[in-house]
């Protein structure tokens, strides 16, 4: 069998992400003859959530309870999907940082490879794997012998897409003993995020990025204007943070946030790889910069050509005087 | 208390990526080579760490003669002692990198790396680490403090701003965004270049990164539509965001 780990949002339901390595999973399992595809979640599962899932195809819905699984740890988490996972040729995941962080201790603990972020697969024997590196700018064929087979899938490899036959998605609940020593590295508090952190801006319907055209901290008025007009996030590059311009968590790039707009409207921003492993998944890029030929104008849908702190105010405007109308 | 700080040279990958011809490492003669973002951070953590608690921040790489370079940058911001594992890192994968790190990494009370490599992404040297050691791991943090025999470290998670207690010696990884990795100075680089910097052999065969072949993603046309110059695009702008539907209240 093929058991997916399944992230859950705090109000209990399967993210995107983890839809979509259930989706890679089911056509891994087609490939490989019909194997079953189980899930694996953290906590009592709601009944929308199991809904969901049989709705993905899901044979049985392993759920990890007890006192171990209240804050996360991510060898406890290891742990207890080393004890449902039975004689699974596959243990896979959404590459999340926690999908990554979890499949890494598994592979650790069952001595075998882990592929981080992949694509797609090529083949089953050799079962080989085609994944992110570089953040996205080039991709690494690698071969996974051992088995488990053990990786992550990386975001919008696929698109979430339910079964056309829904699976049963048997409820087992496990309350596995965990070892003291897989619980000493585990949260022991959290906050909730201000509103305006990070998690508005993976997201955002609309995220207005702005990059070193922004030319200073002050250079932000009409962005923000545009933002709100929008109501969408600011997305800034990574030099805009390095300058101190504006904080790390509006940062979108390899080392940011990975955003998935409808529309990203990226102003000043030339494109580097460092940021475009972080926007390349927006439905419509809208690129605003003086530059025809910057990577970010040639890979956008559509592009004005002209300095941000022109356009700007003049779309600013354009959207006051139709609203005002 | 000793703080071993681990970084990887890696190519520079603001400008195009240029693969080597047989297809197994991204080529960086044109573009240059650079130390990963996360790793600049875990730097400067670590001499921060060593500061405060009276103690030394000793960075190490494995990687091949030229990334001495690296080693030199983060002797220039603070570490004082240097470890290069002489070996091509593009035959090491991460298990065989974990294994060399554990060898050196037995006599120090906290070892920082980066959350993930800017060329490789494996997301797991750390972790693997760890449990080559048998010590507590923390993963994806962006501020780490020591008090007395225990680490403090956080980060944003799922579920907010997440903060781990653990006991050292630990492995912790680190994102980018909680500190600011500090500039050398001169008379920091002058005292970079007299170090020593301890040379090592790999303890044992790589058994490598089971890659097959590195390829570039097929390029895609581009079928920009210009909807025009300066502020007289507006209305086209305005126009689409309509259609887009993203302009509805």
């Amino acid at each position: 069998m093929i058991i997916v780990l399944v992230e859950t949002t705090p109000t209990g339901e399967a993210v995107e992400v983890s839809r979509e390595a259930l989706t890679f999973a089911r056509e891994l399992a087609a490939e490989g003859g019909g194997v079953p595809v189980d899930a694996i979640v953290v906590g009592e599962p709601s009944a929308d959530l199991v809904t969901t899932l049989a709705s993905y195809g899901v044979r049985t819905v392993h759920a990890l309870t007890g006192e171990a699984f209240t804050a996360y740890a991510g060898a406890a988490w290891a742990a207890g999907i080393q004890g449902v996972r039975g004689s699974s040729v596959v243990v896979m995941a959404a590459g999340t940082p926690r999908g990554n962080e979890v499949m890494a201790h598994v592979a650790a603990r069952e001595g075998v490879a882990m592929a981080a972020n992949v694509l797609s697969f090529s083949g089953l024997a050799p079962f080989v794997v085609t994944r992110q590196v570089v953040g996205g700018a080039a991709l690494e064929e690698m071969r996974l012998g051992d088995r488990p087979a053990v990786f992550t899938v990386a975001g919008h490899a696929v698109e979430a897409t339910p079964a056309a036959t829904p699976g049963p998605a048997d409820v087992q609940v496990h309350a596995p003993e965990i070892g003291a020593a897989d619980l000493v590295a585990r949260v022991v508090s959290s906050e909730e995020p201000e509103p305006d952190l990070s998690g508005t801006l993976k997201s955002a319907r609309v995220v207005v990025g702005a990059g070193r055209g922004a030319g200073s901290s002050d250079g932000f008025a009409d962005l923000l204007e545009l933002t709100e007009l929008l109501d969408g996030s600011l997305g800034v590059s990574r030099v805009v943070t390095s300058l101190g311009w504006r904080p790390h968590h509006e940062q979108v790039g390899q080392t940011g946030s990975r955003i998935s707009p409808d529309l990203y409207i990226p102003c000043g921003i030339s494109g580097a790889i460092q940021h475009w492993a972080g926007c390349s998944s927006a439905k419509t890029i809208l690129a605003i910069n003086t530059d025809p030929d910057a990577p970010m104008v040639t890979k956008a849908s559509y592009a004005v050509i002209g300095d941000l702190h022109e356009v700007v105010p003049a779309i600013n405007a354009e959207i006051r005087r139709r609203r005002g109308a | 208390m000793k703080v071993l700080v681990c970084i990887k040279r890696v190519v520079d990958s603001s400008s195009e990526v240029v693969l080597t011809d047989d297809g197994q490492a991204v080529d960086g003669r044109y573009a240059g080579f650079t130390t990963s973002a996360h790793e600049e951070c875990a730097v400067e953590l670590a001499v921060q760490i060593a500061a405060a608690t009276g103690g030394t921040a000793t960075v190490l790489t494995l990687g091949d003669a030229d990334a001495v370079e690296q080693l030199r940058a983060a002797l220039a911001v603070g570490c004082t002692a240097a470890v290069h594992v002489v070996a091509d890192p593009q035959t090491f994968g991460p298990a065989d990198v974990a294994r060399e790190i554990a060898a050196v990494a037995r006599d120090y009370d906290l070892v920082l790396l980066g959350n993930d490599a800017a060329d490789s992404g494996d997301f797991q040297v750390g972790i693997r680490l760890a449990y080559e050691l048998g010590w507590p791991v923390v993963n994806g943090v962006s501020t780490v403090s020591v008090d007395g025999t225990e680490v403090t470290a956080s980060g944003a998670g799922p579920d907010g701003h997440e903060t781990y207690r653990v006991p050292l010696p630990a492995v912790v990884t680190i994102l980018e965004g909680g500190v600011e990795p500090r500039y050398p100075t001169v008379p920091g680089r002058m005292k970079a270049k007299k170090v020593e910097i301890e040379e090592r052999q790999p303890t044992a065969e790589p058994v490598g990164p089971a890659r097959v072949r590195l390829l570039l993603p097929p390029p895609t046309p581009s079928d920009v539509q210009v909807l025009g110059k300066g502020a007289e695009a507006a209305p086209a702008v305005v126009d689409l965001l309509e259609q887009l539907g993203v302009l509805a209240r």
